[in-house]
């Protein structure tokens, strides 16, 4: 969709010639709309960037949101969504930044009141929509992006790896275990294990809210892979409705260790790898 | 077609896989470490795999008969530094690696030999059956 | 180890040696590098690859193989065609169970390599030969 030379000249010299009431009249009905939560100075320097770029594009040659010469709005379109996408505005309040400019352009025409003003105004309106639709597209994507990032750092939020002891790893499961954040886990664990030489990993299910066949296969597995890189992975913070749903499920262990709580754990382990305070300790004191 | 070195260090054979190995590389390092087993009179043998970026079902069922073979020999096979995604994969493949012992890295594995001996030697002493390792 | 492989194009290798099959899997491994997978996603597809392409040797006689990238709109992937014409497989099913072998191997071939990937097709015949198509998705 492209103006035609004709028209984008007309368009050009339209918004060229009272530059400073149109980016007014711009400004202030973006404001009105936005219930003052930009500034009005910023709000007129991203119309007046728009308002610039458009121009330039006339003025380099035919009017098409999709060829070369609209390279500089194409980009002030898209950094003025991005920033409304940040700043938490919604699509609605992000593209009628740009459908502004449409009741701009009306009252402009009506007060030229020249012949074919009629099928000018359309021409721009088609083109204004265009441009809102393309700000509407990369306010969408930039959404999409915020919450792909926001997804990982939940995940690496969620599934830290901690040293307890010479030897000795932790990884404390917080919340639901899907399969992605399982297979996050396991290879977050696993490499601390090589990284720290430590041969013995403890994996503490106590803030898992439920266990169920699949998350006992993603911990099973795991248990199995830590064992090929030559570590041992005991399992702790079992309450007692886990257990009871791990043996109604049938789920078995084998010969994997299991503990009540992560102390348990860390003194079986110490105690495998003889740390003899660990384990006298605990029997004086009760 | 490549060969794997084996090195002796002491008392121990150590193998470190360099390279993307052929399946017939594979099998002339299984035959070479017998030998080699009987030559030396080692009692531990050493499979340093930290280099190596997938392990198939070929190269774990070598692996699997290497640890058999050294049984018979009366040596003691660790499998050492496999990778996690390695690991992972092969879980995923259904290959358990069983009767082999594996360790974090060679100096781990070095360890596990030399606990393995020790434990052996109290064994032909008192004749206790249970203390095999952890690590199956 | 990318540099010399236009992957704008489908990669083919002719599976007739050992040494076949290991460039399989230096090929699969660079172009599932460019595609971005993961380290574990690139570790389980070339090991998918190293166990279709021994089998393409071992029973199919020998054979070809064919790397391409493919593209989904959403997300990149690897998709690897192993074709021989061999005597294909007689009871499909029996095949595909794990620790069923006629070769003396552990039976994971091909059941395994179904486990790694995320797309897997096989076509068979006496008259044809077989022919495995698995593809893995980028996340």
């Amino acid at each position: 969709m492209a103006l035609s030379t004709e028209e984008t000249g007309r368009l050009v010299a339209l918004l060229g010639a009272q530059a400073d009431r149109v980016t007014s009249r711009w400004t202030e009905i973006v404001t009105s709309s936005l219930r003052g939560r930009l500034s009005q100075a910023e709000l007129r320097r991203q119309v007046q960037d728009l308002h610039s770029a458009i121009i330039t594009t006339g003025e380099q040659g035919d009017f098409d949101l999709s060829a070369d010469n609209a390279a500089e709005l194409r980009a002030a379109l898209s950094e003025l969504s991005r920033g409304r996408a940040r700043q938490g505005f919604s699509a609605t309040e992000t593209s009628i930044s740009v459908f502004a400019l449409k009741d701009v352009l009306a009252e402009l025409v009506q007060e030229s009141d020249g012949k074919g003003a009629l099928h000018d105004y359309v021409a721009f309106a088609k083109l204004v929509d265009e441009m809102g639709l393309f700000t509407f597209d990369s306010f969408v994507r930039t959404r999409e992006s915020l919450i792909a990032d926001q997804a990982e750092q939940l995940l690496e939020l969620s599934t830290p790896v901690v040293k307890l002891w010479e030897g000795v790893v932790a990884v404390p499961l917080v919340g639901t275990l899907d399969s992605a954040r399982a297979q996050v886990v396991m290879e977050r664990l696993l490499q601390t294990l090589v990284d720290t030489s430590s041969p013995y990993a403890i994996i503490d299910i106590t803030g898992v809210p439920a266990v169920d066949t699949q998350v006992a296969q993603h911990i099973l597995k795991t248990v199995v892979a830590a064992r090929l890189m030559g570590a041992d992975c005991i399992i702790s913070g079992i309450r007692p409705q886990i257990a009871q749903t791990i043996v109604a499920l049938g789920i078995e262990f084998g010969d994997i260790a299991t503990k009540a709580s992560l102390a348990d754990a860390l003194r079986h382990v110490l105690r495998l790898t003889g740390v003899e305070t660990a384990r006298r300790q605990p029997r004086r004191d009760a | 077609m490549e060969r794997v070195p084996i090195l002796k260090i002491g008392d121990i054979l150590l193998v470190s896989i360099q390279l993307d190995m052929s399946d017939q590389t594979a099998v002339q390092l299984q035959e070479d470490l017998a030998e080699r087993i009987v030559a030396t009179g080692c009692h531990g043998v050493i499979i340093d795999i930290t280099a190596l970026d997938i392990v198939d079902s070929f190269v774990g069922r070598m692996l699997s008969t290497i640890a058999s073979i050294s049984r018979v020999l009366d040596a003691e096979t660790v499998v050492a530094g496999m990778r996690p995604a390695v690991a992972i994969t092969l879980v995923e493949l259904g290959l358990s690696l069983n009767g082999i012992r594996t360790a974090l890295n060679v100096e781990r594995g070095m360890e596990l030999i030399a606990a393995a001996r020790a434990d052996e030697l109290d064994h032909q002493l008192d004749d206790d059956p249970d203390v095999e390792t952890a690590t199956p | 180890m990318t540099a010399g492989i236009d992957l704008g194009h489908p990669q083919a290798q002719a599976i007739r040696s050992d040494e076949d099959v290991v460039r399989v899997r230096q090929l699969v491994r660079a172009v599932a590098v460019a595609v971005k997978l993961s380290l574990v996603d690139q570790t389980k597809v070339v090991t998918a690859a190293s166990e279709l392409a021994r089998n393409t040797l071992v029973y199919g006689g020998g054979g070809a193989v064919e790397v391409t990238i493919v593209d989904n709109g959403r997300r990149k992937g690897v998709r690897i065609v192993f074709a021989d014409s061999g005597p294909g497989i007689p009871d499909l099913d029996l095949a595909l169970t794990d620790g069923y072998t006629t070769g003396g191997g552990l039976g994971l071939g091909l059941s395994g390599a179904r486990r790694l990937v995320d797309e897997f097709g096989i076509e068979t015949s006496a008259a044809t030969g077989t022919r495995i198509t698995v593809t893995k998705w980028s996340r």
